[in-house]
């Protein structure tokens, strides 16, 4: 099976030049069942990859672009009163798909985020007193742009925790974005994407996912990492027990792509980033480091056990 | 898993640590505080005081500007007063003052965090002033406040409260007792000037002293001050016999008696049977006289004697001495001194009270013999109508014949003085002593309790074949004051420091223990001198033993501490104990480390294969193999997967050649 992964990576890979590290995360997220937060300037691929990832995988797919004046109702669908029947016929948003990319989420109001943060968390949609399940597999693959950029509602640190990863894509190395420049349009190839699983392969690799093996050294050395940022003065919060679960899934599921039943150190030590970035913040307002410095000091100061 | 920041920190510390940081100071430097001038104290209290008033408030900080402003004008304060920056007062002001400011900018985690060392400093401090067990507990009481204040200072979470803190700090002292134990009984004690108090600790130290003029005994009479205690091997001496021999005194100017400036020592003590053994035990007076009984039979280590029975220490004694003692009672001495002395002990102010020298010469005539005189003039202070009191009329311009002729009334230093001037008048040579007489006897401690109020003054005469004799006109005029101690001589009207008449019983009883107490504490803490300490050490098994030796055993002690302490902060540090595989696996890496190849502890095994295999081409399919072996056995989910004997022979096999 690790083998039909890689090859949805390869295929990935040819669309988007140069980010393999990048787009082996952002698998790892979706085979941990996770939700994946791409965060970067517009025009680095970010649509692009979360398409990508979704036709290769071979699932339904369905896109909203968020906007400052999005409602909650274009997401989640709305009754419609019908007249022949005589009755208010639910017709489905957007969100009913396996695959939702929520593009530039930051640039919607809170109002309008919230309604999908609430459908990642649940997997379900309540409309007019009825729940309605969303299908399986359910993933929401969110882009935003910086922050600092004009005119964009920054996701508050509980809905940021409801995303397993969040990477950050960077611009393409020289020699990737000659090759870039001199092949064809990304559109097209992206229409010419084949599917390499299916819905169904995919619930069998996120089964087998939860099988790999974590062994005790691996949950101490774990454990270290968290207890470093709960207590060392660094850090404003220290890590959440979500946040501990999500390590351990995301390091699941490299070691899985890595073809290897069991978790070694360095598994955890390559989905960490991704994972606790977004999740931590300097402590105080006095020499704060930036997130990837603190990351970086998490990653050295922790011995393995 | 203990993970301890890399520096100290900059993190701002709430208001609860600033708080407890106050009222660690504040009681730290209560006992400064009593003794500063006031204006030091108020301006203490103040800044402290405006930090908590701050807080509360929510105020702005004070500038910077200020806060130098007030540290130049306080130092330039303490300069005025003390006329110097330098000395235990002036210095300890100076530390009282710098730190209240300290308190005023304290901010950080690491300003708290030195602020706290610096009042345990502080608190040490007190040991220049007092050293008693009341001191001692109360410094105690203030090191653990701080000691939790630091503790607290810790947390960056929520606090859990007052309590696992204080609890913490609480074990942490018990925990420091043994060390505690180890460093007072081996830390080298040099005798002399290096851990000698600074000059002006002395100031006020009470005493008897090298003069005597009317009046001068009367203030040490009205203070209970302790002079000294004495406890004896056997049977305590009869009140009569405890005249505790200090200043002698020689030369007259028709109102004060003085101690001449020079005596020549001698070697030459009585050694008659039988003899007392004791041991005093001196409080210091600042002044080199050591007390004994009449006579002394031997010198205290470090002190001479003198020819007029005097013991004398190579230096005043500033701290609590304790010295062995011999003494012969009931003896007189120097029956061959020659006769300059002797003349000089005959001279007297020419012009001055002449009524005693007619009554001298008319005393002369009717008695040829010395021994006749003197008795004649003890029998006519005891018939005539002398009385013996605290409160005695001035005296004008012939002291001594306005005292034996018209008031009659007096103290012990009255009648010595009139009585030694009479002998001189009749030509019989003769000086004034003075010491204490008597003492409380301790049933608790069984030993003797010695009070500047014991302080007494008593005449010595020379007699042709005898030498010098004890004769105590006091006690021809009141014998209850050499039988029964001071309180029973004095009439009751007559104002008495409190513990000196014994009144209450009960309050007796418990102030003769608490004394008894203080004795011990005396005795094994501070008097623990670096002779005592010599004597520890070669009971221990360190017969001489200089304090280079200590310093060596102490190192030993401290290093193996150390040692031990380290092993258990490391183990507590790796947090889980490693198991077998991990050991092999250490013990593979260390033979790496050899060839430059150190795993870092945050570097992952097959990181680590990955970059030695690259190091050392040759080896690296070995390498593979030992770390995969190792991946299996220690992150593997499969227990069958990979044998640890395999693991465990490849990797005591793998060497690098």
């Amino acid at each position: 099976m690790p083998a039909q992964i890689n090859a949805v990576a390869d295929q990935i890979n040819s669309v988007i030049l140069g980010k393999s590290q990048q787009i082996r995360l952002a698998i790892a997220c979706l085979l941990a069942r996770g939700h994946l937060l791409i965060e970067d300037i517009p025009g680095v691929g970010k649509t692009t990859l979360a398409h990508a990832i979704a036709t290769s995988l071979g699932l339904k797919f369905q896109r909203i672009q968020f906007t400052s004046d999005l409602l909650p109702a274009d997401i989640l669908g709305v009754s419609v009163y019908n007249r022949d029947s005589g009755i208010f016929e639910f017709h489905p948003g957007p969100v009913f798909t396996n695959v939702v990319l929520a593009d530039e989420v930051n640039r919607a109001t809170p109002r309008a985020q919230s309604a999908l943060l609430e459908a990642m968390e649940e997997n379900q949609v309540t409309t007019e007193g009825e729940t309605r399940p969303l299908p399986r597999p359910f993933f929401v693959i969110a882009t935003q742009n910086p922050s600092h950029q004009i005119g964009t509602f920054p996701l508050p640190e509980s809905q940021l925790d409801r995303f397993l990863m969040r990477i950050e894509l960077g611009y393409p190395d020289a020699e990737a974005e000659r090759a870039l420049l001199n092949g064809v349009d990304r559109r097209d190839l992206l229409g010419r994407l084949q599917p390499r699983l299916d819905a169904e392969g995919l619930a069998e690799v996120q089964r087998q996912v939860q099988q790999v093996h974590a062994a005790p050294a691996l949950l101490d050395y774990l454990q270290a990492l968290i207890n470093y940022t709960r207590q060392t003065p660094h850090f404003e919060h220290g890590l959440s027990p979500r946040a501990a679960l999500a390590m351990l899934h995301g390091a699941r599921a490299w070691a899985y792509m890595d073809d290897r039943s069991h978790i070694v150190p360095e598994d955890l030590q390559t989905v960490l980033p991704a994972i606790v970035a977004h999740r931590l913040s300097p402590a105080g307002d006095i020499g704060g480091a930036s997130r990837s410095e603190l990351v970086a000091r998490l990653l050295q100061q922790v011995a393995i056990p | 898993m203990v993970s301890l920041p890399t520096t100290l920190n900059t993190r701002v510390i709430g208001s609860r640590d600033i708080a407890w940081l106050s009222a660690g100071f504040l009681l730290a430097c209560v006992p400064h505080l009593l003794r500063m001038p006031v204006w030091i104290s108020l301006l203490t209290i103040a800044v402290a005081g405006g930090r908590l008033l701050q807080l509360r408030m929510r105020g702005k900080s004070v500038p910077k500007w200020l806060l130098i402003l007030i540290a130049v004008s306080a130092s330039a304060g303490i300069l005025l007063q003390y006329r110097t920056l330098f000395g235990r007062d002036a210095g300890v002001a100076l530390l009282v003052v710098m730190l209240a400011l300290k308190l005023l900018e304290t901010r950080t985690q690491r300003d708290g965090m030195l602020l706290g060392f610096l009042c345990c400093f502080l608190l040490v401090t007190n040991f220049l002033h007092s050293q008693t067990i009341p001191t001692a507990a109360y410094m105690l009481g203030c090191a653990w406040l701080l000691i939790a204040c630091l503790i607290n200072m810790q947390y960056t979470g929520p606090w859990p409260g007052w309590r696992p803190s204080v609890r913490r700090a609480g074990i942490l002292i018990v925990q420091g007792v043994p060390l505690m134990l180890v460093l007072f009984l081996l830390f080298p004690r040099i005798q002399g000037p290096l851990w000698g108090l600074p000059q002006d600790a002395y100031a006020g130290l009470s005493g008897l002293s090298d003069n005597m003029s009317p009046g001068s005994l009367n203030s040490l009479i009205l203070s209970d001050a302790i002079a000294f205690r004495a406890s004896f091997n056997g049977n305590i001496p009869e009140p009569k016999d405890l005249y505790w021999r200090g200043p002698v005194l020689w030369d007259y100017d028709g109102r004060t008696w003085t101690a001449p400036r020079i005596v020549q020592s001698t070697n030459d003590l009585p050694d008659i049977k039988p003899q007392i053994e004791y041991t005093v035990t001196l409080e210091p007076h600042n002044k080199r006289w050591l007390f004994a009984l009449e006579f002394p039979g031997m010198k205290p280590p470090r002190s001479i004697a003198t020819l007029d029975m005097q013991l004398l220490s190579f230096t005043p004694v500033r701290s609590r001495v304790r010295y062995e003692m011999v003494s012969s009672i009931g003896v007189a001495y120097g029956a061959d001194d020659d006769q300059s002395m002797l003349s000089r002990n005959l001279r007297l102010p020419p012009e001055t009270n002449p009524r005693t020298s007619a009554y001298a010469d008319e005393l002369r005539k009717k008695f040829p013999d010395d021994r006749n005189l003197v008795g004649e003039v003890l029998a006519r202070f005891r018939n005539e109508n002398f009385v013996y009191t605290l409160s005695p009329p001035l005296l004008g311009e012939h002291p001594v014949d306005e005292f034996l002729f018209e008031t009659r009334r007096g103290f012990c230093e009255h009648y010595a003085s009139a009585f030694t001037v009479l002998m001189r008048a009749a030509g019989i040579p003769a000086r004034v002593v003075t010491g204490y007489l008597g003492g409380e006897i301790n049933p608790v401690g069984e030993y003797i309790l010695v009070r500047q109020a014991d302080a007494h003054a008593w005449v010595e005469v020379w007699l042709k074949n005898t030498g010098w004799v004890r004769v105590d006109p006091t006690a021809a005029v009141s014998p209850a004051r050499v039988e029964r101690g001071i309180a029973s001589a004095l009439p009751r009207s007559d104002v008495l420091p409190m513990f000196v008449r014994g009144d209450f019983a009960l309050l007796q009883r418990m102030r003769l223990t608490l004394d008894s107490v203080t004795y011990t504490w005396n005795q094994w803490v501070l008097g623990y001198t670096p002779d005592r300490q010599r004597r520890f050490l070669s009971y221990i098994g360190f017969s001489e033993a200089t304090w280079q030796t200590l310093a060596f055993i102490l190192m030993v002690c401290a290093g193996v501490a150390i040692l031990i302490g380290a092993g258990f902060a490391l183990r507590d540090l790796r947090g889980v104990r490693e198991d077998a595989v991990k050991k092999i696996y250490d013990k593979f890496c260390r033979k790496l480390t050899r060839h430059g190849l150190q795993r870092d502890v945050a570097e992952g095994p097959l990181d680590f294969a990955r970059r030695a295999g690259q190091r050392l081409p040759d080896f690296a399919a070995a390498i593979q193999e030992i770390t995969a072996l190792y991946i299996a056995l220690r992150y593997g989910g499969d227990a069958k997967a990979a044998s640890m004997q395999i693991f465990r022979q490849r990797a005591d096999k793998f060497s690098v050649k």
